[in-house]
């Protein structure tokens, strides 16, 4: 064998860590990196930016800086080529209560202040109690919502249900499909894993029967088809069906959603807590349901979410709610100015992003609170 | 270390398994196994892979159904009837190969879970008792972590303080270390040595021959679903009998 090269090497002095190169880093690091990477990316960059800028400009020149404040119809019919929130303001109350009794309406703002306030409590973290406030705001503030809006006891008189509409029904609605579905698809969901052959096919059946049919077939069968089938004489409340059938549906939604998260769990979690000694119910209350339900909390808020903007199908039972009303009102011959119909679209669409990103926000914050060392 | 334990002063065996015969669907994975566990006696399982072992021990727990046969442990026969099982699992602590730790609870109260919720004991002292347990396998200092924070070998030592705060009394063993880190597998078997002198009656499936000459006082060799060999520790890994057991010597062990 030749004199072979020495492969022999020792370090003596160990080299400590450095910087990284300053252009690589922070915030310049970023755009270089992000927008301006390549050629055409900067291109890109460039092009779309200024599409953008055009874009928002032309935007916030409509809805703010051209736009109506007030004045009444006159001052939209003079102006219309801005937005005309004058037509908002002067119909705002109908958005919100719909038909509600003017001198009842303090009952809905009761309602609503409850709602915020206990929402809000209970999200928060340092709130004392939040625990207590979250139970009562599920179960029995709902039926004491009812029971306030609906009227007929404690000398309150009766607002039918086909009075109430606007931003109120809107969240009667969507309220009522977020609170029953998410235990009623959980409880779906562990029946169609279940083992026991009758569990187990009902809860498919349901699912795959709420989930065949069109929500609006639901609330139009709900609304007009169900009734035949009643005797005489027994009277349902059409809202209330309406609810039942949307809850339904959402619970079947739901089901399919956690049932993902209960599968993306590892077997050997079900088998430590087995293992342990744990009756069904407890391993899945304090085991598998916190993990199963974190995995999948973007699922049940886009769930939630898209129930949200579901509540505006009751369009076709007759009820009104925010989208109705404001529908609705752009009909009113008072104010057929063209700005009209756009301004109310997009008050109706501005109100559902903010509370459609206020629960994506929270959800995240929520998801970002839960990752406690979970993944590495 | 490896004498066996006074057979007079233990009457009964813990664990009486009889012509027990497993199926998965068509496969028939265990077959006409005989096996009997005095208190205090350390087993070792061991064999190929898919000669059943795992399969075995998890029996016992009832984490797998066996369907000919019957399984006694610690009096109370393994049938469907649930309560029955939950008794069992209350007694026969387990450890996996993959931890199972639960990853939303810290170490302390992954410890104190079952204590607390199955035999019903109040936080204070379930809490006492797991930090006991925790300097026992020396990671009290870990308590308030998450198990992802853990290293896979303290993850491991955490997962055997849990069932022993159960204060079971058989420990099943699946593989324990051998999805750590070399470095790492030292600290769990000293633990589980510690866990021997102790005087628990333990069943450990592995590959660490080391581990069963220190510890064992059988070892059992499983292939194809049926126990082909069982001696002590000495004469099992000296003078195997069977051709089959010395195949599978020949293969793991290193002279």
């Amino acid at each position: 064998m030749s004199n072979p090269r020495s492969v022999f090497f020792v370090r003596k002095e160990f080299i400590s860590a450095r910087q990284a190169p300053a252009s690589t880093i922070g915030v310049l690091g970023w755009i270089r990196n992000n927008l301006f990477s390549t050629p055409f990316n900067s291109l890109m960059t460039v092009a779309l930016g200024g599409l953008g800028v055009w874009l928002i400009w032309g935007a916030l020149d409509w809805l703010i800086f051209n736009a109506v404040w007030a004045g009444g119809n006159e001052a939209c019919k003079v102006n219309p080529d801005g937005a005309c929130w004058t037509f908002i303001s002067t119909r705002f109350d109908q958005f919100v209560y719909g038909f509600y009794e003017k001198p009842e309406r303090w009952r809905v703002d009761l309602i609503l202040l409850v709602l915020f306030t206990g929402v809000f409590w209970s999200g928060w973290e340092r709130a004392p109690a939040r625990k207590w406030v979250g139970g009562f705001m599920l179960i029995p503030f709902p039926l004491i919502a009812w029971v306030v809006l609906y009227g007929g006891i404690f000398g309150l008189p009766v607002v039918e249900t086909s009075q109430w509409g606007g931003f109120t029904l809107t969240l009667v609605v969507s309220l009522i499909g977020i609170i029953v579905s998410l235990p009623l698809g959980i409880l779906l969901a562990l029946g169609r894993r279940s083992n026991m052959p009758i569990i187990h096919s009902t809860c498919l059946f349901f699912i795959e029967f709420w989930r065949g049919v069109p929500l609006i077939t639901v609330l139009f069968m709900a609304a007009y088809v169900l009734p035949l089938f009643f005797p005489t004489g027994l009277n349902f409340d059409q809202l209330l069906r309406a609810l039942i059938g949307f809850a339904l549906f959402a619970a079947a939604y739901m089901a399919e959603v956690v049932r993902g998260g209960l599968q993306s769990l590892n077997k050997g979690q079900y088998e430590a807590a087995d293992s342990l000694g744990l009756s069904y119910w407890k391993s899945m209350r304090l085991i598998i349901l916190p993990q199963a339900l974190k995995a999948v909390i973007p699922g049940i808020v886009n769930t939630f979410i898209g129930l949200f903007k579901d509540t505006t199908l009751v369009l076709i039972i007759g009820l009104l709610d925010l989208l109705g009303m404001v529908h609705a009102a752009i009909a009113d011959p008072n104010w057929s100015i063209r700005s009209v119909p756009t301004t109310g679209y997009a008050f109706v669409a501005i109100t559902f992003f903010i509370f459609c990103y206020g629960m994506s926000r929270y959800s995240r914050f929520v998801e970002e609170k839960l990752n406690t060392g979970h993944k590495r | 270390m490896n004498t066996s334990p006074n057979l007079q002063s233990s009457a009964q065996p813990v664990i009486q398994i009889q012509k027990m015969n497993k199926w998965f669907g068509q496969f028939h994975v265990l077959k006409e196994i005989d096996l009997e566990v005095v208190t205090g006696e350390r087993i070792v399982i061991c064999g190929p892979s898919g000669s059943g072992k795992s399969t075995l021990i998890r029996c016992i727990n009832r984490l797998e159904e066996h369907q000919e046969g019957q399984i006694v442990v610690d009096g109370i026969e393994l049938t469907s009837d649930l309560k029955h099982i939950e008794q069992v699992r209350r007694e026969v602590g387990m450890v996996f190969q993959h931890f199972n730790l639960f990853p939303h609870l810290t170490v302390l109260e992954n410890c104190t879970l079952a204590p607390i919720w199955v035999r019903k004991q109040p936080k204070a002292e379930a809490e006492k008792t797991a930090m006991s347990y925790l300097e026992r396998v020396k990671i009290p200092d870990q308590a308030h972590k998450y198990p992802g924070q853990l290293s896979g070998g303290q993850q491991q030592r955490v997962a055997i303080a849990r069932s022993l705060c159960m204060q079971p009394r058989i420990m099943l063993f699946d593989e324990p270390t051998s999805a750590l880190d070399p470095e790492m597998i030292k600290e769990v078997l000293d633990v589980m040595i510690e866990l021997a002198e102790t005087g628990m009656t333990m069943l450990v499936v592995t590959h660490e021959m080391g581990f069963a000459r220190t510890v064992a006082n059988r070892v059992i060799f499983m292939d194809d679903g049926q126990i082909i060999e069982q001696n002590e520790p000495e004469a099992f890994f000296n003078n195997p009998k069977s051709d089959r057991t010395k195949l599978f010597l020949s293969q793991i062990l290193q002279h």
